[in-house]
């Protein structure tokens, strides 16, 4: 994975993956103030359904990192009314897909709490849930739902697609005195890539170019941000320069860089794994089209996504599910072509 | 354990407290009616003991969740009753600057993490608030009133079984007023006593008479010491009555009149006003200052809260996220 903007200026780096890159973060968080705990299903002994708190809880102590009940409604609930006394909890749900047990706490109580109490309270919490499909564990346990979170004002949501990202992106999010809906991807868990050494923050809110390109710009999201870039080296193969932007972060959205980009190019293939009905990518599709970008624009928007159905499981038709490297090799080759 | 009654301090501030409740729902029954409030509202009128004698056993820093009938709860922490009024009347004094109304009313000086819109919503918020005091060491204790509606819900559930697993400084305090909306608890819960569900959850439950003030202080003083020496959480039933509708769309169809007259003339505001005038703790004249003071109080509060300036929209999309 080619160095995020963030991390072009001389910054030292090691080599982890994304699991252990978000452990990191957690670590830190943790030894610089006292206040920032974790909760979730086995997150202490297990080490973590996929393994990214590993043996925290050894070092942190139980107290820290908290097993607790399967009670993802409970468990967020106690997180915000943590979070509104003075601590900064971080919760880990176990499958995005579980967030809908929660959805409650998430959508009406977090998100709202600042605002309709006026201001008076604030609810500095941080929701890290994997989403994504390519494990074969079906319907219920590979969805991609961050437009859900999207469309409730008063939570953030961030989507890291490196290791790197991973690791800065939550650092931020922790210091955030907003809910914060941190989603991972199962995929990336075991990638691994360059990650800044210390404690250096990543800003939520400013999106990466990850390549630079003049014939389109391909935006994506999650794990469509490594296959947009395997894309891009295809392409480049066939004479095709494509720029590739990871927005990061879905709110705040860095619409500055989105439309810049697009302008620069003048085409414009959105790739998202999440299914293409109202999906985040019809939103940039929007933002693109109201805009003075529009005016740029060589040949219409595209968006390539998720089949609007659920995960299949087997192996075949799971990956038939969403885009995959070829998809947007594909349909970015159309689009140059074609216009 | 204090004895209220024979106390002419407590017992005064018992009075003037439930009285302030009483008379800030007949002022926002009556604006309400006038067509001079805006919204809806939900009433607890006739549950005034409830709040009044739980929040006696709590510090000013310890928390309480609340509800959607949560004027009574707010009050009895000790909020302003002029923010409030200014608040259900639209105002940029409210204590949500007019962005909550009725139902989402904080005041957390006083400890109160909010009423809530969302039943049983508070639940796991009051445990959190218990698992914050409890990893920062302070020995305060999170009181959680919700209705009997609550107690069907998920997050009630969830709530209390962590709450029990992580030993919590925690009270769940179930203002059991009869009925979740039009549902009988009677009917509902197959439980003779709700707090019967306590021993399924691993942790003591009691059933008090809601409307009998010594009564609910003592269990709740009971459970805070509880919470407060690291016993964890405990279960109480405070059984008491809704003499209003669940809101305004409430016509009564489901209970019966002659009902809620019996519930009437168990009013717990001169219920206690004749204990304390039988212990000899406070006279005639002392109960009719009390009153008269927390008229003028009110009138006061509703006054300067409606010449108050109108909340403002200015504002609103950069309030949406903290900074």
């Amino acid at each position: 994975m080619t160095p995020t903007q963030s991390t072009l200026a001389a910054v030292e780096t090691t080599v982890m993956t994304y699991a252990e890159a978000i452990r990191e973060a957690l670590a830190l968080a943790m030894a610089a103030d006292p206040a920032v705990f974790l909760m979730g299903e086995d997150v202490g002994t297990y080490g973590g359904a996929f393994g990214v708190t590993g043996e925290l809880m050894h070092t942190v102590g139980a107290d820290r990192i908290r097993d607790t009940t399967i009670s993802e409604l409970g468990i967020v609930g106690l997180g915000v009314g943590a979070a509104m006394t003075g601590m900064r909890p971080i919760v880990e749900i176990q499958f995005s897909d579980f967030t809908a047990q929660a959805m409650d706490q998430i959508a009406n109580q977090a998100a709202k709490i600042h605002f309709m109490l006026g201001g008076a309270v604030n609810v500095p919490m941080v929701i890290r849930a994997p989403g994504g499909s390519g494990t074969g564990a079906a319907a219920q346990h590979s969805q991609s739902l961050e437009a859900w979170f999207v469309h409730v004002p008063g939570l953030k949501v961030v989507m890291p697609a490196t290791a790197d990202d991973a690791k800065g992106l939550l650092l931020a999010a922790i210091d955030d005195p907003n809910p914060v809906m941190f989603l991972e991807h199962k995929l990336l868990y075991k990638t691994t890539g360059d990650v800044s050494v210390g404690n250096a923050r990543i800003p939520l809110g400013v999106a990466a170019v990850r390549r630079q390109g003049t014939d389109l710009t391909i935006i994506a999201t999650g794990i469509e941000v490594s296959r947009s870039m395997e894309a891009a080296e295809e392409l480049a193969k066939i004479g095709i320069s494509a720029m590739v932007v990871d927005p990061r972060t879905l709110k705040p959205l860095d619409t500055d860089t989105i439309l810049r980009t697009v302008k620069a190019t003048g085409r414009v293939l959105l790739v998202q794994e999440a299914v293409r009905t109202l999906g985040f990518m019809s939103e940039i599709s929007a933002i693109i089209a109201e805009s003075d970008a529009f005016t740029h624009l060589r040949a219409p928007i595209k968006r390539l996504a998720g089949l609007d159905i659920p995960i299949p499981y087997a192996p075949k038709l799971e990956r038939a599910a969403v885009p995959q490297v070829e998809d947007i090799v594909r349909a970015a080759t159309d689009l140059v072509r074609e216009w | 354990m204090k004895q209220i009654a024979v106390d002419p301090e407590l017992s005064v501030s018992v009075l003037r407290t439930m009285w302030k409740i009483r008379r800030f729902e007949e002022a926002v029954e009556d604006l309400y009616g006038r067509g001079l409030m805006h919204g809806t509202m939900h009433l607890s009128i006739g549950q005034e003991a409830v709040p009044t004698a739980a929040c006696l056993a709590l510090n000013i820093d310890d928390y309480i969740t609340s509800t959607h009938r949560g004027h009574g709860h707010c009050i009895a922490k000790g909020a302003d009753m002029e923010r409030m009024m200014a608040e259900l009347l639209a105002k940029e004094t409210g204590y949500c600057r007019g962005r909550g109304g009725s139902m989402h009313i904080a005041d957390t000086a006083t400890g109160n993490l909010g009423a809530n819109g969302i039943v049983a919503g508070g639940i796991p918020i009051a445990a959190g608030a218990a698992l914050s005091a409890k990893m920062r060491g302070t020995k305060q204790v999170a009181v959680s009133f919700h209705g009997d509606g609550a107690m069907g819900e998920g997050a009630w559930h969830e709530g209390v079984i962590l709450a029990a697993m992580w030993q919590l400084p925690v009270v769940f305090l179930c203002e059991n007023n009869m009925y979740g909306m039009s549902m009988p608890a009677a009917a509902a819960f197959n439980l003779e006593k709700l707090s019967d569900r306590a021993k399924g959850y691993g942790i003591p439950g009691v059933t008090v008479d809601g409307n009998d003030i010594q009564a609910v202080y003592e269990a709740t003083q009971e459970a805070v010491d509880r919470a407060r020496d690291g016993g964890g959480p405990t279960f109480i039933e405070a059984k008491t009555y809704r003499w209003r509708g669940h809101s305004k769309s409430d016509k009564n169809l489901y209970r019966t009149r002659e009902e809620i007259e019996e519930w009437r003339l168990r009013d717990p505001i001169p219920k206690f006003e004749d204990i304390v005038r039988a212990a000899g703790t406070l006279t005639d004249d002392d109960l009719e200052a009390i009153r008269t003071n927390v008229r003028t109080e009110l009138r006061t509060a509703v006054q300067r809260a409606n010449a108050a300036p109108d909340a403002t929209a200015d504002d609103l999309l950069s309030a949406v996220y903290a900074r």
